[in-house]
């Protein structure tokens, strides 16, 4: 059954809130519905905006009532569930079970639900009666208070909620206190206005790449936009994984970090000799203190498939190495934290950023889509090349080594993506995602076996555990000795598809240097 | 979902003051309850403000040509809605008529329902008509109020009597006294006396008073108006026996 509810705004100032009431008489009266009230909320998403994307608001309203999380879809449709007594950040996974619970998992993911925004409103339920004194709406005036992410007055909401069977007189209604009103702002969600109070925005922030570069701009100040946007990935996500709010801040700074040495071996040589040589090291440094954390995030990440996996153990035998994996991992954050704290990263990151914004540009230096063309070419060169030089007699390290050539490839294709065709640029970064999946199946799961014997050799030196957690991870070691396999199996063919005609041609079409 | 019918073949009995205060009081309970106003007189849709107007009329309705979601209209109170009644429901036997098997008509419009409404209450006209059949085989209690008078003692075991001749689905009946006049010795006598020797009669007795006269100036519920009240304690305690013995 569809309820109509709609909202009317009243801008700061003029006319007053009575004044706008006013205007539903004679043919509608207005009676207070019970004390005024204060609500609180906080609207939730994860940092990178996955609930916003979907469509979806979420608020944890407490006040008058029992706390209740309400998820609002796409087409206005309420889910809501009762759950006192949460705080946040917190996995939508391990929320209460109930309907906004279920919808959450499947958008949320593995990222965690921080506040977006919050609010105090002061509310005045109102009914709105007909000639009859039948009441035919709700009114409720709602004067919110933005507390955070900056504090703020949002304009005075008035919401007309139809009383079942009077669709059309709450229309009127609405249209009345509207056409009184007067012109309102743009209509904004609550959250949308509470961040545009603090002067951000919704889907401000995105684990993807997007970069604005014009053809012909000098390639040194496309380099510096890419490298200035890295550089902003790497600074927002260190709040987040200092605090350890959820694994993806670690893995989008780490990503950060690795393009960052990509652009900078790959492209350096466009910016002044002294900066490419002098913070490559330091980045090499930053990438380095973030792998062990990471490495044990994805083993954490993948445990209960890797348990529910085993054939000859059972799942319950693995968990002393799901302990192992927890508290080398609480000792591996708390020094990653210590990296990230210390004088040697603010100073690099300032560094690098002042270094960054007083680059100009180079005297008679390239264009960038030249730039893009001419090292996306080698990159490409390079992956054939050492791709056919790939036998099935070659050891692991050159399958290692052309995983890498199609990183910097790949990350070429991102940094550059806005100068090309959209739609050759995406069927390249198809044709090349199919490989890179191989290698890096191949690859991890190699990395995954010599680290599992690592574990094994710290979990024999404490006498307490049991053989049967040994062998499950035996078991372990063996199923990813076979992935890796069949991922050497695969290889051949996925290099064949990579470096079929089809998709030279492809790839030649979008570098022939014709730019958007 | 629970079907409670307000019925008498007598007129004037209290009926509708008792379907409008223990549908509120249901509602008050926290239960989704619709109540149908299934008369032309359309005494409950004044009582709550709401016309009695259905588009389409009753025969509309009845026959399925018009949902009921179209028809419901929402009360000034939580959880508290009305099937308006309509001037074109005094024709509904000829409408009932006209269907196949027509005292099974209600309990089949009233099915999809269930899953919006915990109880609904049908307040009915009096009299025998093929609409209070159809009435009797959809309700699964029927409430009805009695004057203690002998005259409506003969009424109720009429009543008994013929439910026990219906047949299919039997509604629980349970009597109540209403406006029991308590200057009045007889009164008084039989309201004591037969619940005590009857269980099909409620232990609860409605009084008349003046305030539930009141309902039709205030158009609203005796609780919602004057909740302190005698009379909203009466029906507090009708609604709990009601309750306890029938949900």
């Amino acid at each position: 059954m569809h309820v109509l509810s709609q909202a009317v705004l009243l801008a700061a100032g003029e006319p007053g809130e009575d004044a706008v009431l006013a205007s539903l008489s004679p043919r509608f009266s207005v009676h207070g519905a019970g004390r005024p009230h204060s609500v609180h909320r906080t609207w939730l998403d994860t940092f990178d905006w996955r609930l916003h994307r979907a469509g979806l608001t979420l608020e944890y309203v407490t006040g008058r009532r029992p706390a209740e999380l309400v998820l609002t879809g796409p087409d206005g449709d309420l889910v809501s569930q009762q759950a006192s007594g949460l705080s946040w950040p917190a996995r939508a996974g391990d929320l209460p079970t109930g309907p906004a619970r279920d919808r959450l998992v499947s958008v949320a993911g593995i990222r965690a639900l921080l506040p977006a925004a919050r609010a105090v409103s002061r509310v005045r339920d109102l009914r709105v009666l007909n000639a009859d004194a039948k009441t035919v709406a709700w009114l409720t005036v709602d004067r919110t208070t933005v507390s955070y992410p900056e504090a703020a007055q949002l304009p005075a909401r008035l919401q007309v909620t139809a009383v079942r069977g009077y669709q059309p007189q709450a229309k009127r209604v609405a249209e009345l206190l509207a056409a009184a009103a007067g012109p309102a702002g743009p209509a904004r969600s609550p959250l949308d206005a509470a961040l545009a109070a603090a002067g951000r925005r919704a889907e401000d922030y995105s684990s993807k790449l997007d970069i604005q570069l014009a053809p012909d701009m000098p390639a040194r100040l496309a380099l510096r936009a890419v490298l200035l946007n890295l550089l902003d990935t790497i600074q927002v996500n260190v709040p987040g994984t200092l605090r350890d709010i959820d694994t993806e801040f670690l893995h989008d700074l780490r990503v950060a970090v690795r393009r960052t040495r990509s652009a900078l071996k790959l492209a350096g040589d466009v910016l002044p000799a002294g900066p490419a040589g002098r913070f490559g090291p330091e980045f090499k440094w930053l990438g380095d203190l973030t792998t062990p954390t990471r490495d044990l995030d994805v083993y954490l990440l993948g445990y209960q498939d890797m348990a529910d996996s085993l054939v000859s153990a059972k799942p319950a035998e693995l968990s002393p190495f799901h302990d192992h994996l927890a508290v080398q991992r609480g000792m591996e954050q708390r020094r990653l934290a210590r990296g990230l704290r210390s004088a040697r990263f603010s100073r690099v990151m300032g560094d690098w950023r002042s270094t960054l914004a007083g680059l100009g540009p180079a005297q008679g230096g390239p264009r960038a889509v030249d730039l893009a063309t001419a090292r996306l070419r080698r990159a490409h060169q390079r992956v054939l090349r050492q791709g056919r030089a790939i036998s099935p007699a070659s050891p692991p390290e050159r399958l290692h080594d052309l995983r890498k050539r199609c990183k910097e490839l790949r990350y070429l294709l991102e940094f550059f993506a806005s100068l090309f065709d959209p739609a050759a640029h995406q069927r390249a970064v198809r044709d090349l995602k199919g490989l890179q999946d191989c290698l890096g199946e191949f690859q991890d799961r190699q990395v995954q076996q010599h680290e599992l014997r690592e574990f094994a050799s710290q979990m024999m030196a404490d006498r307490d555990t049991p053989a049967t957690a040994l062998l499950a991870m035996g078991e372990l070691a063996g199923q990813l000795g076979l992935r890796q396999q069949a991922a050497r199996d695969e290889f051949a063919g996925r290099f064949h598809d990579f470096a079929s005609r089809a998709s030279e041609r492809r790839f030649r079409v979008l570098t022939a240097g014709t730019s958007r | 979902m629970k079907v409670l019918a307000t019925y008498n073949i007598k007129g004037g009995v209290g009926k509708t003051a008792t379907a409008v205060n223990l549908s509120y009081l249901a509602a008050q309970d926290g239960l989704r309850v619709l109540l149908w106003d299934l008369d032309p007189q359309a005494a409950a849709s004044y009582l709550f403000r709401i016309r009695p107007r259905v588009k389409g009329g009753g025969q509309a309705l009845i026959r399925g040509r018009r949902d009921f979601d179209g028809a419901i209209k929402g009360t000034d109170f939580d959880q508290l809605d009305l099937l308006p009644a309509d001037f074109t429901y005094r024709h509904l036997d000829l409408v009932l008529g006209a269907t196949k098997k027509p005292t099974r008509r209600i309990a089949r419009l009233l099915a999809p329902l269930a899953a919006d409404y915990d109880v609904i209450f049908l307040d009915c006209p009096p009299g025998i008509s093929l609409l209070s059949e159809s009435v009797l085989q959809a309700a699964d209690t029927l409430l009805v109020p009695l004057i203690p008078t002998v005259l409506s003692l003969r009424t109720l075991d009429q009543l008994t009597g013929f439910l026990g001749g219906l047949n299919g689905k039997r509604p629980d009946v349970l009597a109540f006294f209403s406006m029991i006049d308590r200057r009045k010795r007889l009164h008084l006598d039989i309201a004591s006396q037969l619940p005590a020797e009857r269980d099909d009669v409620a232990a609860t007795a409605i009084p008349s008073l003046t305030l539930i006269e009141r309902m039709s100036l205030e158009r609203a519920p005796v609780p919602a108006f004057a909740p302190r009240s005698r009379a909203a304690q009466c029906y507090r305690q009708l609604w709990a026996e009601v309750r306890s013995r029938e949900l």
